[in-house]
């Protein structure tokens, strides 16, 4: 059974299409990256996959369970799916460390002592346990990131969801975000990753998704994506990103 | 559960009693949004200076007016103006002389922002091209204030209208007296102040619906 | 023209003046009725404020709720409350209201204009409230679910903390507001300070006195409850936001 699968998931703002019968799927262990132009779905796409938008059409399932399903009980599964968002969303009035407890006592119902080690462990983890009682604005990006994906990590996941975790980064930020990212990789997380970094797919991906137009034009291997795309529009979407 | 008679409320008694007040709140409004926003717009120019005695006395005036209740502004008015021209006024006049002063003080807020929302530049290109302070401000700077804060403008104008119910404190005739003096004559005060109810409600509801479409108007010019 | 400050001295029903101004044993002094008009306008404008903030804060979190029903809900009790002056509306709860719900009969006016004026209030508290909520991005709203938090959590944890933050400067004008309007009281014979300023004005005749010192007990109320809100706003900054401290 695939961790992350997804069948003909459609979706309408309104009249206009955001999604077009988008299915795909991730295994245990399994590490794929979703790209494409900006308004190809992808963000859209992603956060699908725990019901942070709801979907008209098809069916998401985690780890057996119906995203879409109304008796589906969406906050227990989002608790099991870790996320992390292009802007960061660490809570501004919470110091780092109530950050990373506050969902650990209020919703897992572990005791705040409990909460707080673990939650240290983990700021020890991106190499910020100097930073714990600081509030997410006295941070830079790049380590608010590394907070925020060590506050996903704090719910103990079944798999993360990545949506553009470095484009508002800072170039120099980009690469320490990168590389707790890489590490969580070769552990053996289940990820799904909307991102442009190229690098970071050649590195650990094992599969690539190129969207377009709310469509997934492409699902392939990661040695066939970068060897020999099969759509132009991923051939042109390739060359405009690498050679930038 | 009381029985709600209406059926009094034939075309003359709201001739007779109601409309003469209708009359003097709407132009209680008109005249105190005018000459409010000519005197707000003379006040936020003061404001905006860079002289002393010219903004300090406008500041004085502006928040002085905004700390006290309006009732008490109605009320010292109409103690004072009599004392000042030496003869007593009409609770009417009064009304409009005291209403005009106080929202002066509220436009005059709007004003400044508006004025301030008009970026620098304006200012420049105005003495850039050899127009005087005035001309600048005529012909530059103030149409697009008012064009950016016009909603805003309008919507203290129904603040205004739905101020004017407490002329009450002095006995002016207005809208709501009028739809008291008729509970009263014909002991029917619960269904007259349903109806003032109701009748301020659509008025004001209705304007501020204008207002947002205006809003959203001038949002998509700009 | 000359002062006459000793008029606050003088017994209200003979006029004659009292020893210290303060009267005893049944004898009340101007001073006496002023100060405790002062206390009936903190009493109402107080109780006011909090209806207000209480059914404001619960009306202006319904207009942002990802329900239908629940937004036009809101939607309509601020609309309602907002376009009917609010002298009318004190009317209605004094006159209309008792007389359509007859076991609303025997509540004191006060508490009727504490009601009215609370309601009134609570739309433009509704107003902020819904501002502030949506002035924070949608991507924390998300970022409270997608951790597993309910919905009520995602407000309770989330959302409300911060929006409240925001508000603070506004509700702090708001609260101003209410010491102000609490003045149409007058209007229903509750004893408060406007009703106070016309009463002894007719009385003494010493109108420029008496209006003075009301204005200036008005303008004494409405400032500290602005400096008590500047307090809470300090005190609840968070560090690393703009203007926060540290």
């Amino acid at each position: 059974m695939p961790m992350i699968e997804m069948k003909n998931v459609s979706k309408w703002y309104g009249e206009f299409q955001v999604l077009a019968e988008c299915s795909t799927q991730v295994e245990k262990g399994e590490v794929i990256v979703v790209c494409g132009p900006s308004g190809s779905g992808k963000s859209t796409l992603i956060k699908c996959v725990n019901g942070l938008e709801p979907f008209q059409q098809g069916e998401v399932i985690i780890n057996g369970i119906s995203v879409g399903d109304p008796k589906t009980d969406l906050p227990k599964l989002r608790a099991r799916v870790g996320m992390v968002f292009q802007h960061f969303e660490l809570f501004p009035h919470m110091s780092i460390t109530e950050n990373l407890s506050i969902a650990q006592v209020k919703v897992l119902g572990r005791g705040p002592d409990e909460a707080r080690e673990r939650g240290l462990k983990l700021l020890d983890r991106v190499g910020l346990r100097s930073q714990a009682d600081k509030f997410p604005g006295q941070l830079s990006g790049g380590q608010q990131q590394r907070v925020a994906i060590a506050r996903a990590l704090s719910m103990d996941p079944i798999c993360m969801l990545f949506d553009e975790p470095t484009s508002a980064l800072d170039p120099e930020m980009i690469n320490e975000v990168l590389d707790v990212m890489v590490e969580l990789a070769q552990e053996g997380m289940t990820m799904m990753v909307v991102t442009h970094e190229m690098g970071f797919a050649r590195k650990v991906a094992h599969r690539v998704v190129f969207m377009d137009q709310g469509r997934i034009v492409e699902d392939d291997k990661k040695e066939a994506f970068f060897g020999s795309p099969r759509s132009e529009r991923a051939q042109q979407f390739l060359s405009k990103i690498l050679h930038h | 559960m009381l029985n709600l008679d209406f059926a009094f409320f034939t075309p003359a008694v709201v001739s007779g009693y109601v409309l003469k007040g209708f009359v003097f709140s709407l132009q209680l409004t008109a005249i105190a949004m005018l000459g409010g926003i000519a005197l707000g717009t003379v006040l936020a120019l003061m404001r905006l200076s860079s002289k002393p005695w010219l903004t300090l006395p406008a500041a004085g005036y502006v928040n002085t007016m905004r700390s006290v209740p309006l009732v008490m502004v109605i009320l010292w008015f109409f103690l004072l103006i009599p004392l000042v021209i030496g003869r007593p006024l009409g609770a009417e006049m009064s009304a409009i002389i005291t209403f005009t002063l106080f929202e002066a003080a509220y436009y005059s807020e709007i004003m400044r922002a508006g004025i301030q929302s008009v970026a620098r530049g304006q200012v420049a290109a105005g003495y850039a091209l050899g127009m005087s302070y005035g001309q600048t401000m005529r012909l530059v700077v103030l149409p697009q204030a008012f064009r950016n804060m016009l909603p805003v403008l309008l919507t203290q104008t129904i603040i205004l209208f739905q101020d004017t119910s407490l002329v009450y404190a002095i006995g002016a005739y207005d809208l709501l007296k009028g739809f008291e003096v008729a509970g009263k004559n014909f002991n029917r005060p619960v269904e007259t102040y349903l109806v003032a109810a109701v009748l301020y409600f659509i008025i004001s509801f209705s304007l501020s619906m204008l207002v947002r479409k205006l809003q959203q108007r001038i949002a998509i010019i700009r | 023209m000359n002062w006459d400050w000793q008029v606050f001295c003088k017994d209200t029903i003979d006029g004659n003046m009292v020893p210290r101004c303060f009267g005893g044993a049944g004898d009340i002094t101007y001073l006496d009725w002023l100060l405790s008009a002062w206390g009936w306008t903190i009493s109402v404008s107080l109780l006011a404020l909090l209806v207000a903030l209480v059914l404001g804060s619960i009306m202006g979190i319904l207009r942002t709720a990802p329900h239908r029903g629940l937004v036009l809900l809101g939607n309509a009790w601020t609309e309602l409350f907002r376009n009917i002056p609010l002298l009318v509306q004190i009317f209605l709860w004094y006159h209309v209201v008792p007389a359509l719900i007859p076991p609303l009969r025997g509540v004191p006016s006060f508490l009727l204009v504490v009601l009215g004026l609370g309601l009134f209030t609570s739309a433009r508290i509704s107003e902020q409230v819904r501002a502030g909520i949506q002035s924070l991005t949608g991507g924390q709203r998300m970022a409270g679910l997608a951790m597993g938090f309910t919905l009520p959590q995602t407000y309770r944890y989330v959302l409300l903390p911060m929006a409240f933050r925001i508000v603070i400067p506004p509700l702090t004008s708001e609260s101003m507001n209410i010491v102000k309007n609490s003045a149409v009281a007058f209007a229903v014979s509750i004893s408060e300070l406007t009703l106070f300023a016309l009463q002894a004005q007719e009385e003494t005749s010493r109108g420029i006195e008496i209006y003075l010192a009301v204005t200036g007990l008005y303008f004494i109320t409405a400032f500290a409850i602005n400096r008590v809100l500047h307090f809470v706003e300090q005190r609840v900054r968070v560090p690393g936001m703009i203007g926060g401290g540290g």
